[in-house]
């Protein structure tokens, strides 16, 4: 038994993981780019390792917050904040922390198959009646939706690059495991220093 | 007690000021309401009050990676709300000054507050943090003087743990 949750329908959506991603990360320009940990973090350095990368291999709920501080830092920039709906679930209040904020120059885009994809794929909230961009309007976000066809996520694509911020998009993907692949440096220090050199030049 | 509780919050205000703090991420506690006061003031510092602690170190991480410093005030239940998360900051050596207020550890009238408050610097030096008990007012200002300078030079993780010898053991009028 697993409660109220659909456990089928993912396997039905038609946008996948691994494209999303490198179409969004595909015209970065000097945007700044959270990968929340697991599969996003694999999604991203599969379109390509990137020194403003911030992979998270841990950490997990930090990755918008991360995403608001960078934002508030450098609000010059477009942040993007790449996760998946387990690590968000697990830092929901960051939603409510990033509206009470209101950063314009910051995008949370949610890669939402419904499931833990590092554990097994078990079900997460999402996959019953959570409504995770119905919960960011509420909070304060400036715009937020669901994308669940390529034409919707062809329409998004220019807002998730420069519309007036935050804004929040949970992109319906297909409930499938990929190979890992290619992987980010592991070494933290050397994540940050690398962002920062790239960013900041040398300090 | 007043004219005390004005010093050091002067003396912590100051800190921040001289390392150029432009993001103070907090849960409140009583302890800090003057300080928070004193930063909602300043035009340059950002108040980015939180839902759960953890939230300040992943807020905290990103500024770093912007190049902005922060700090994060909570009270000691708080540290405990933080443990995985202080993980980012050890393994990333991003710099994290923690200005703590103690609950639970001297003269505690609620009982529920003191498991975390004891658990408080135990819990922090496991994470790897510099922990900087202070339990006499004389001694805040050095005291966050020394622990924003490891922090900020390390960088390091340091927890200023501001005793309820400094900030009084709440009462709630009893």
């Amino acid at each position: 038994m697993n409660g109220t949750l659909d456990r089928d329908r993912a396997a039905d959506y038609p946008l996948h993981r691994r494209a999303v991603v490198a179409e969004l990360l595909a015209e970065r320009g000097d945007m700044l780019v959270v990968a929340g940990l697991g599969a996003p973090v694999w999604d991203c350095t599969a379109a390509g390792d990137h020194p403003l990368n911030f992979p998270l291999w841990g950490a997990m709920g930090g990755a918008a917050a991360m995403g608001l501080g960078l934002a508030m830092a450098q609000p010059d920039r477009r942040v993007l904040v790449i996760t998946g709906d387990g690590e968000m679930l697990m830092g929901l209040g960051a939603m409510t922390t990033i509206a009470s904020q209101r950063p314009d120059n910051l995008a949370v885009v949610v890669c939402d198959n419904e499931r833990y994809g590092e554990t097994g794929m078990q079900l997460t909230h999402t996959a019953g009646s959570v409504d995770l961009p119905a919960m960011a309007l509420a909070a304060g976000f400036e715009s937020a939706s669901a994308i669940s066809s390529d034409n919707e996520f062809k329409a998004a694509l220019p807002a998730i690059r420069s519309a007036k911020g935050p804004g929040f998009w949970s992109i319906k993907i297909k409930a499938e495991s990929n190979p890992i692949g290619a992987m980010p440096p592991k070494d933290g220090v050397t994540l940050k220093d690398r962002f920062r050199a790239a960013l900041l030049g040398p300090t | 007690m007043q004219s005390v509780e004005v010093d050091w919050t002067d003396a912590n205000f100051s800190v921040l000021r001289d390392w150029e703090v432009r993001q103070v991420a907090y849960v409140p506690d009583a302890g800090h309401a003057e300080l928070i006061r004193r930063c909602d003031d300043a035009e340059d510092m950002r108040l980015v009050p939180l839902t759960t602690e953890e939230e300040g170190i992943a807020v905290l991480a990103g500024a770093w990676l912007g190049n902005q410093r922060g700090v994060l005030l909570m009270q000691s239940s708080g540290v405990g709300n933080c443990i995985n998360m202080l993980s980012l900051a050890r393994i990333c050596r991003f710099p994290l000054l923690m200005l703590v207020t103690m609950r639970g550890q001297w003269g505690e009238f609620n009982p529920w507050q003191v498991p975390m408050g004891q658990m408080t610097p135990k819990v922090l030096e496991a994470a790897d943090s510099l922990v900087f008990p202070v339990d006499d007012p004389a001694k805040m200002g050095e005291t966050i003087t020394a622990a924003a300078r490891m922090a900020f030079e390390g960088p390091a993780q340091a927890a200023v743990l501001i005793g309820q010898g400094v900030i009084g053991a709440k009462s709630f009028g009893k």
